[in-house]
């Protein structure tokens, strides 16, 4: 059975058309509206041109265009996956193509919230659709059959009742004269032959062979390489610097304080709210130089003398961040509770957690005294954390005669912010979007594509200035520029406050949360965090740390990652406190809702991934006959329209060694898995990443400016700590839609650690990371 | 600047240079080579091994002044892919953003080198000077066991 679609319920703001290439290629685009093309720039709409998804060539083969950045989630894999499945050609027959930014062509291109998936895997398929029922209709008329009696496979049109067949390569210059039907069948998806296909990376060989795959790898022609040293203190500005001097090192082209664009020309994309100050609207004030070869560049940095204005920030520091954590918390003790804010009942868009920061319903304190309930009350810390992809951040780009070219990394590109950086408009803006070396939220702030569109301007007009031609310059930053200048997910401080009835059933729940204002993702806590709602008595509020400068961005997973740390971890202590099996308690609690869904939360869901791994894990008697010393725990989390439980088993020795021995993972994201491939590497390395979360990672802040500085002093997890077939992982098809799976692996990991940590141990780990509690990893 | 001949890739090079310009940047820079990648500066991330004399060296600490030996990056450990390693990467699926695999390619290179049966330990031995930010290990520890074992599955 094919399922019908209406051309017209595509989305009502766009709608498909079709291009003739010369040399017999056909062209299928989905165009954007002027809507949509207006979006971001704002200014006049451009009339809308063809995009390039798909061109059939005349040997059948195909070009499928990859819309979206890849930072590392197999996107690039991802989409034209399904528009080839759709297409009903052979994934060995196609080559991916990644899109130049165009927000008139392709609308967003964001990678980033696990929304790329949810938000296009249905217009792929229309594309890929559309594509197919074009070739038919070229067919149909070429024969003169009905297009109902026609079939395709492997970019093949057939007719079976006269034994005919032809390529999709020649019809194409036909197709592209059709008309494109008005209804148009989607595959049944028992029929997909590429989605839910373990592919491996378009890009393997490239990565395997150390082809110039990568943004710092971007190579034009007289490229010189710069580096920028801005204030090491958050918002502070340079006074004077040496420039003269650096100028005279051997290698140096150009070095110079970066001054801020011409108004008005800064003014969209602003980068978030506490953010550097400094030179110009969007750009932090420092000295840039300019090289040969970038070490030639950052060398010279040892000989720089800058005379800085640290500013206000340089009395902050995280000691004192956490006295503002314990004064807030005193005064609300003290402060009758503000009137309370509903929940939204509706499911918030994937990725998009935020809501009220009050949730009241009913009355905690009065269960807190009442006869017979027992109350747990504790305190839970996060620190800051940095994202330190493994490519420090950089982009490159060149100004010339008013118009920029920039090859950019980032996970949500943007022209216009660099065109004002350069003091153009966006439309003098051609970005190219290259691949990164991961993201994980950090790419969803751009500063170093502003800052190279300023450096790459003001280079140029220097050299124009001194009859040079203008170049090409990249913009590295070093390991300790990326530690020093990232924006930081958000600490908190939580302070509990539980109650259990006799029966063990959770009667009361109260969060205090010590949050900072500027949290990337809005809220301390997401309005649909469990328990919310399956509660009688609730009760969260927050205060904000002020003042606070440290910029503060989202960290896969932003609003669940350290959240979910704390909730599981008090609901785990709320399970002992019951007497009753952990994971157990925590069904009991999703089996007792208090009043309709909250924020789309999914009991059912939640409860089917904690089934699912209570099964893989064979928690009852796993868990029953453990060896002293080893422990297993349980965690959940509803993250980014995701649904993700795991079980832990680990082992923690008298000096306070930890071993994981084994994870698994139960996962739903919906009926589809479009690259089981990708998915399982997602869930494993979020699990991964979750391990770097509790032993060793924290950034401290002292004097105004970030403590740590390089891999030695924010180690990753490494191979020693990962044992052999460490992370199982299983998908629970539920009947929702497909969406992201780059975020919703990450959160439950920590806590499910922390809780067989107790289990193993009889230690509750309640602040992290667990360096400063003496524990280590055993090897 | 002071010339410097290497041989890289079993060409010989003759680059002028600073003598304390690490190799990494040499390689990248000024050789073009930039399959090497550049992550710490200090050597602790592996991203930049490369051999120097069959062996895995952080390029990115590593002088150009010192290195008078044979230097073996990722573009030299097979032209189109076909390293027992390379091939394993890639039926493994092993990437996902990529950027440290050239380091750890080589580091696993050295390794089966010298130990070409390497047990679990020794791979931890080797590798864990190799960052991989994903999270990649599960499936690069697989495919060195799978290249190996001459790519046969175990």
């Amino acid at each position: 059975m094919k399922k019908k679609l209406n051309i017209t319920q595509l989305d009502r703001r766009s709608f498909l058309q079709v291009t003739a290439l010369a040399g017999g290629g056909v062209m299928i685009g989905l165009y954007a509206p002027k809507a949509l093309a207006q979006g971001r720039g704002g200014g006049p709409a451009a009339a809308p041109v063809p995009s390039n998804y798909i061109t059939i060539n005349p040997n059948n083969t195909f070009t499928v265009v990859a819309k979206n950045p890849e930072t590392g989630q197999g996107i690039r894999n991802a989409l034209p996956m399904i528009i080839a499945d759709e297409l009903d050609v052979d994934w060995s027959q196609v080559t991916v193509k990644q899109a130049d930014r165009d927000a008139a062509k392709y609308g967003q291109q964001i990678e980033g919230g696990s929304t790329a998936i949810p938000s296009n895997y249905t217009p792929m398929r229309q594309i890929g659709a559309a594509g197919r029922a074009l070739v038919l209709a070229a067919a149909a008329d070429n024969w003169s059959v009905p297009v109902t009696e026609l079939t395709t496979a492997s970019g093949v049109v057939r007719h079976a009742a006269s034994n005919r067949t032809a390529t999709y390569g020649s019809l194409a210059a036909k197709a592209a004269t059709m008309q494109l039907p008005a209804n148009i069948a989607l595959k049944d998806p028992k029929d997909f032959k590429i989605i839910g296909k373990p592919l491996p990376g378009v890009d393997n060989l490239a990565i395997v062979t150390g082809k110039p795959a990568f943004s710092v790898d971007v190579n034009p022609p007289n490229m010189l390489h710069a580096i920028f040293e801005k204030c090491p203190v958050f918002g502070g500005r340079v006074v004077n610097a040496n420039i003269d001097e650096i100028k005279k090192l051997p290698g140096i082209r150009h070095a110079f304080i970066v001054t801020p664009p011409t108004p008005p020309a800064a003014a969209a994309g602003a980068p978030p709210a506490g953010g550097r100050g400094g030179g110009g609207p969007n750009i932090p004030s420092g000295v840039a130089i300019v090289a040969d070869n970038w070490w030639l560049a950052q060398n010279a940095r040892k000989s720089l003398r800058i005379t800085w204005d640290e500013g206000a920030t340089a009395t902050q520091s995280t000691a004192g961040y956490t006295a503002t954590a314990k004064q807030l918390k005193a005064a609300a003790d003290q402060a009758p509770a503000a009137a309370p804010a509903a929940a939204p009942a509706a499911a918030p868009a994937p990725g998009g957690r935020g809501g009220p920061q009050i949730a009241a319903v009913g009355n905690v304190d009065a269960a807190f005294t009442a006869a017979g309930n027992k109350v747990v009350e504790q305190e839970y810390y996060f620190p800051l954390l940095a994202h330190a992809p493994l490519e420090p951040q950089n982009s490159t780009a060149h100004y010339q005669n008013g118009k920029l070219e920039i090859w950019s990394p980032s996970q949500i590109p943007n022209v216009d912010p660099c065109g004002a950086a350069a003091g153009i408009t966006g439309a003098d803006v051609t970005m190219h979007l290259v691949r990164a070396g991961g993201g994980f939220g950090r790419r969803l702030q751009s500063e170093y594509d502003l800052e190279v569109s300023r450096i790459a301007r003001l280079v140029a007009d220097e050299r124009t200035a001194a009859g040079q031609p203008s170049v090409p310059v990249k913009l590295l930053w070093s390991r300790e520029d990326d530690m020093h200048f990232d924006n930081y997910r958000p600490a908190a401080y939580h302070y509990f406050k539980g109650a259990v009835d006799a029966s063990g059933k959770l009667v009361a729940f109260k969060d205090f949360v010590g949050a900072f204002p500027n949290t990337g993702s809005g809220t301390p806590i997401p309005s649909n965090e469990f328990p919310r709602g399956f509660v009688p008595n609730f009760l969260v509020t927050s205060g904000n740390i002020t003042p606070f400068n440290v910029p503060t961005g989202a960290l896969r997973a932003p609003g669940t990652n350290g959240t979910t740390f704390a909730m599981q971890s008090i609901i785990d202590e709320l399970a002992i406190a019951a007497n009753k099996d952990p994971l157990q308690f925590r069904l009991d609690v999703l089996n007792s809702p208090e009043g309709p869904a909250v924020g789309g939360f999914s009991a059912a869901r939640a409860i089917g991934v904690v089934e699912k791994v209570r099964q893989m894990s064979n928690w009852n008697t796993r868990r029953a006959s453990l060896p002293r010393g080893t422990g297993m725990g349980v965690a959940f989390q509803f993250a980014h329209a995701g649904y993700v439980a795991y079980v832990v088993e680990a082992a923690v020795d008298a000096n306070k060694r930890i071993k994981i021995n084994k994870a698994w993972a139960a996962v739903d994201i919906g009926r589809q898995i479009v690259n089981p491939s990708m998915a399982k590497n997602l869930v494993e390395g979020g699990f991964i990443e979750g391990m770097s979360h509790i032993m060793h990672w924290e950034i401290t802040i002292d004097k105004g400016r970030v403590v740590q500085n390089n891999f030695t002093e924010f180690q990753p997890t490494r191979m020693q700590q990962v044992a052999r077939n460490l992370v199982e992982v299983e998908f629970v098809l539920s009947d929702n839609n497909p969406t992201g799976l780059g975020e919703p692996s990450l959160p439950p990991a920590v806590p499910a650690i922390t809780n067989a940590i107790f289990h193993a141990s009889g230690v509750r780990i309640r602040s992290l990371p667990l360096v400063h509690a003496g524990y280590s990893w055993a090897t | 600047m002071p010339n410097y001949r290497l041989t890289v890739n079993g060409s010989q090079r003759t680059v002028d240079v600073p003598a304390d310009m690490p190799l990494l940047w040499v390689l990248r820079d000024t050789l073009n080579l930039k399959g090497t990648k550049f992550g710490c500066g200090v050597g602790a991330c592996g991203a930049c091994t490369v051999h120097i004399n069959n062996e895995a060296r952080r390029s990115c600490v590593t002088q150009v002044s010192g290195v008078n030996q044979q230097i073996t990056t990722i573009e030299g450990l097979s032209a189109d892919g076909s390293h027992p390693l390379q091939r394993a990467w890639m039926e493994l699926d092993v990437p996902q953003c990529g950027y440290c695999q050239a380091g750890q390619l080589m580091s696993a290179a050295a390794l089966l080198r010298k130990t070409p049966r390497p047990s679990d330990a020794d791979i931890n031995g080797a590798m864990t000077g190799n960052v991989c930010r994903c999270g990649t290990y599960l499936r690069i520890r697989e495919a060195i066991h799978l290249a190996a074992n001459g790519g046969r599955r175990a």
